[in-house]
């Protein structure tokens, strides 16, 4: 049995006369114990499928499953079992750390003192602050703090909606350190993220863009099966450099990323030609080409495009 | 039990937290108390007179004299022509023109009859309507005496006269305050009540915090009840100080028991807290809440019969007052405070009331929704 099941799901929303499709019929599975990742950019319909799996939002058609309990008939099950994270920071503000911890073990019907173990590891960062409104703390702090109120109650499957945004860089790479020890505990962990980098953290990933499923599969094949041959350029004058490059009809695609522009051709074998000639019709300095081996942004920049 | 009980302590804690609100909701209403009996005092004194004096004679001056020394009118304005006094009505010098026609004492004197002009500024209704009516009053009087002084040798009246004599049931002294002061304090109580319930609901759902409840397997009933007790407790606790003021300041003891007040009030709390929760969960504002929290107030307030006795309201705003829970508190509140009525008596409000709660509650917890579609 899978953890989630998710098939053929179908949610749009009304926006005054106009019909707004938020999902349009996805479909994956996640197995027990795994790390998801949903990735993609903003609307791309992350928080709706997350509310459906979390019951509280109803799908027009399709089927959910969590834990093998369906998400329209036994949603009472699921929602003792599971743990959610919404995107938006959603604990007691006026509450303290303690307090707010409290709180969510109560309605689940538990202690703090049962679940300790699990939350050890995350609280005992933020204990020394646990007299201090959940308002004022940081926001690395308030995200273990919501963390460990979606996990004092011990759940199987966690849903984490963009745990990550508006975190720093180093809280950031803590927390998916955090997912990875919880993995181990045995819990199934369904993480949505506008980040592309933190995908090749997941053991899957699945892209989701305009509510369509472009590819669920590992990082690793995920990357395997870019096709096409990279190239990184750098120059003195970047801006008109990829001006120049995205203009040029031989090209298929120009992103700048970090120091350097990651370029395609839909001509692989002349990819090195061309960029020279672009750079010999214009007045560059400093000029540096070379081929690249591609990583998991420049995979999800070409799914997209196609 | 276990979750109810953290249910309610988080909102106390909540509550307690916020200095500002725990101020706005009990120095408010005890400043409102202390503040608006005194504003909304329905006796008029103090209405500005004008008088035309074609006549002249001692008759008219007696009579003037007669009604400047009963306290209810000053004399403002005194005018050779009634376009003149009219004039001062223009300028809101004067509220009422007496005029006085000449050969006034001679038409009384020789055929026992005279005419007198009334004209009063109708703007402002209720003085209008009080003042031409208290003139009258003194005017009818002197003309009572003006008979006895002319006819006191004879033995007998030759005219029957039937003379009228009141007194004041339940508030002897005509004292407007006792009859103010309960109205108020059952107003106070309803705002708090109604608003501040439905506010907090629909903060929670601003705060997103709302979100995590839902996935949680709280029971509706659970959170209601949970979101329902506190602010019972808070307004139970406002009715008590209000209490305490009108006894301390305005001297107002109930005839009745306390313990009346309290039990129908607790029924009623729940009720006006009821359409709070039933407000907030349409509301998705706290802006949203607020307005529609006042508007509905407003109604209540205004047809609960706390300023004008509902018995005079057109049919159709009758009808609107029995299904105003705030009017039937009002009834208990002056019923017990000045008539002493018992639980027996306030039975038909009691039901009544009982009705509300289950009504808007139901409803509420009917229309609260842990999911949506």
């Amino acid at each position: 049995m899978k953890a989630i099941v998710v098939e053929d799901i179908v949610k749009k929303y009304r926006v005054g006369k106009a019909e707004v499709s938020a999902l349009e019929g996805i479909s994956f599975s996640v197995d027990h114990g795994e790390i998801f990742g949903i990735i993609g950019p903003d609307g791309a319909g992350k928080t709706s499928l997350f509310r459906i799996l979390t019951t509280v939002l109803l799908a027009d058609s399709g089927f959910a499953s969590v834990d093998g309990f369906d998400v329209v008939k036994d949603y009472k099950k699921i929602r003792n079992q599971v743990g959610y994270m919404p995107g938006r920071f959603s604990l007691y503000p006026d509450l303290t750390v303690q307090e707010n911890l409290e709180f969510f073990a109560a309605i689940f019907n538990t202690t703090i003192k049962e679940n300790y173990d699990l939350v050890k590891e995350i609280y005992s960062q933020i204990e020394p602050f646990k007299n201090r409104r959940a308002g004022q703390l940081s926001g690395g702090m308030k995200q273990k703090l919501a963390l460990s109120c979606a996990l004092i109650h011990k759940p199987s499957v966690l849903f984490l909606d963009e745990p990550t945004t508006g975190v720093d860089a180093v809280s950031r790479k803590e927390f998916w350190e955090m997912l990875h020890r919880l993995k181990v505990q045995g819990i199934t962990i369904l993480v949505s993220t506008a980040y592309m980098d933190e995908a090749t953290l997941c053991d899957r990933v699945g892209l989701i863009q305009k509510g369509v499923l472009l590819s669920v599969n590992t990082p690793k094949r995920v990357i395997s099966e870019f096709k096409d041959a990279l190239w990184a350029i750098r120059a003195k004058e970047m801006y008109p450099l990829m001006e120049a490059i995205k203009a040029d009809p031989s090209v298929l695609s120009c992103y700048p990323f970090g120091q350097y522009h990651h370029v395609t051709f839909h001509n692989k074998a002349e990819s090195k030609a061309q960029l020279e000639r672009i750079i010999k019709n214009g007045n560059y300095t400093d000029v540096e080409i070379f081929p690249i081996q591609a990583n998991i942004e420049d995979c999800f920049m070409a799914l997209m495009k196609e | 039990m276990r979750t109810l009980k953290f249910l309610l302590r988080k909102e106390l804690l909540q509550i307690f937290r916020d200095p500002a609100i725990f101020r706005i909701l009990f120095i408010m209403p005890m400043v409102q108390l202390l503040i608006l009996p005194l504003a909304a005092d329905y006796e008029i004194k103090n209405i500005n007179l004008g008088v035309v004096d074609h006549d002249h004679s001692t008759y008219s001056r007696k009579m003037i004299d007669k009604i400047t020394s009963s306290g209810y009118f000053r004399l403002r304005d005194y005018s050779a022509t009634y376009t003149q006094a009219l004039h001062a009505i223009e300028q809101d010098k004067t509220d009422l023109i007496l005029e006085i026609p000449s050969q006034f004492e001679r038409n009384l004197v020789k055929e026992s009859e005279s005419d007198l002009l009334i004209s009063v500024n109708a703007i402002n209704g209720v003085k209008a309507g009080l003042g031409a009516a208290y003139l009258q009053g003194i005017i009818h009087d002197y003309n009572q005496e003006i008979r006895m002084e002319w006819i006191q040798n004879l033995r007998f009246n030759p005219l029957p006269i039937i003379d009228v004599t009141s007194t004041n049931w339940y508030n002897p002294n005509m004292n407007y305050r006792v009859f103010m002061v309960p109205g108020i304090l059952v107003m106070l109580v309803t705002m708090i009540g109604s608003s501040f319930a439905s506010n907090n609901i629909v903060r929670e759902k601003e705060m997103g915090t709302i979100e995590q409840i839902n996935v949680s397997p709280i029971k509706k009933t659970q959170f209601i009840i949970g979101k329902l007790v506190p602010f019972w407790i808070l307004a139970i606790t406002v009715l008590t100080l209000g209490l305490i003021l009108a006894r301390l300041v305005y001297g107002i003891i109930p005839l009745g028991h306390y313990s009346t007040i309290y039990f129908f009030a607790s029924i009623y709390l729940v009720a006006i807290l009821g359409l709070g929760l039933l407000l907030s969960t349409y509301a998705q504002t706290q802006q949203q809440s607020m307005l529609v929290s006042f508007f509905v107030t407003m109604i209540f307030n205004l047809l609960s019969g706390l300023y004008t006795p509902i018995e005079s309201m057109p049919q159709w705003a009758q009808v609107i007052t029995w299904f105003n829970p705030v009017s039937y508190f009002i009834q208990v509140m002056r019923m017990v405070m000045l008539k002493g009525s018992s639980l027996a008596d306030i039975e038909h409000h009691i039901l009544a009331m009982l009705g509300f709660a289950i009504f808007f509650n139901g409803w509420a917890i009917l229309n609260y929704r842990k999911r949506s579609g």
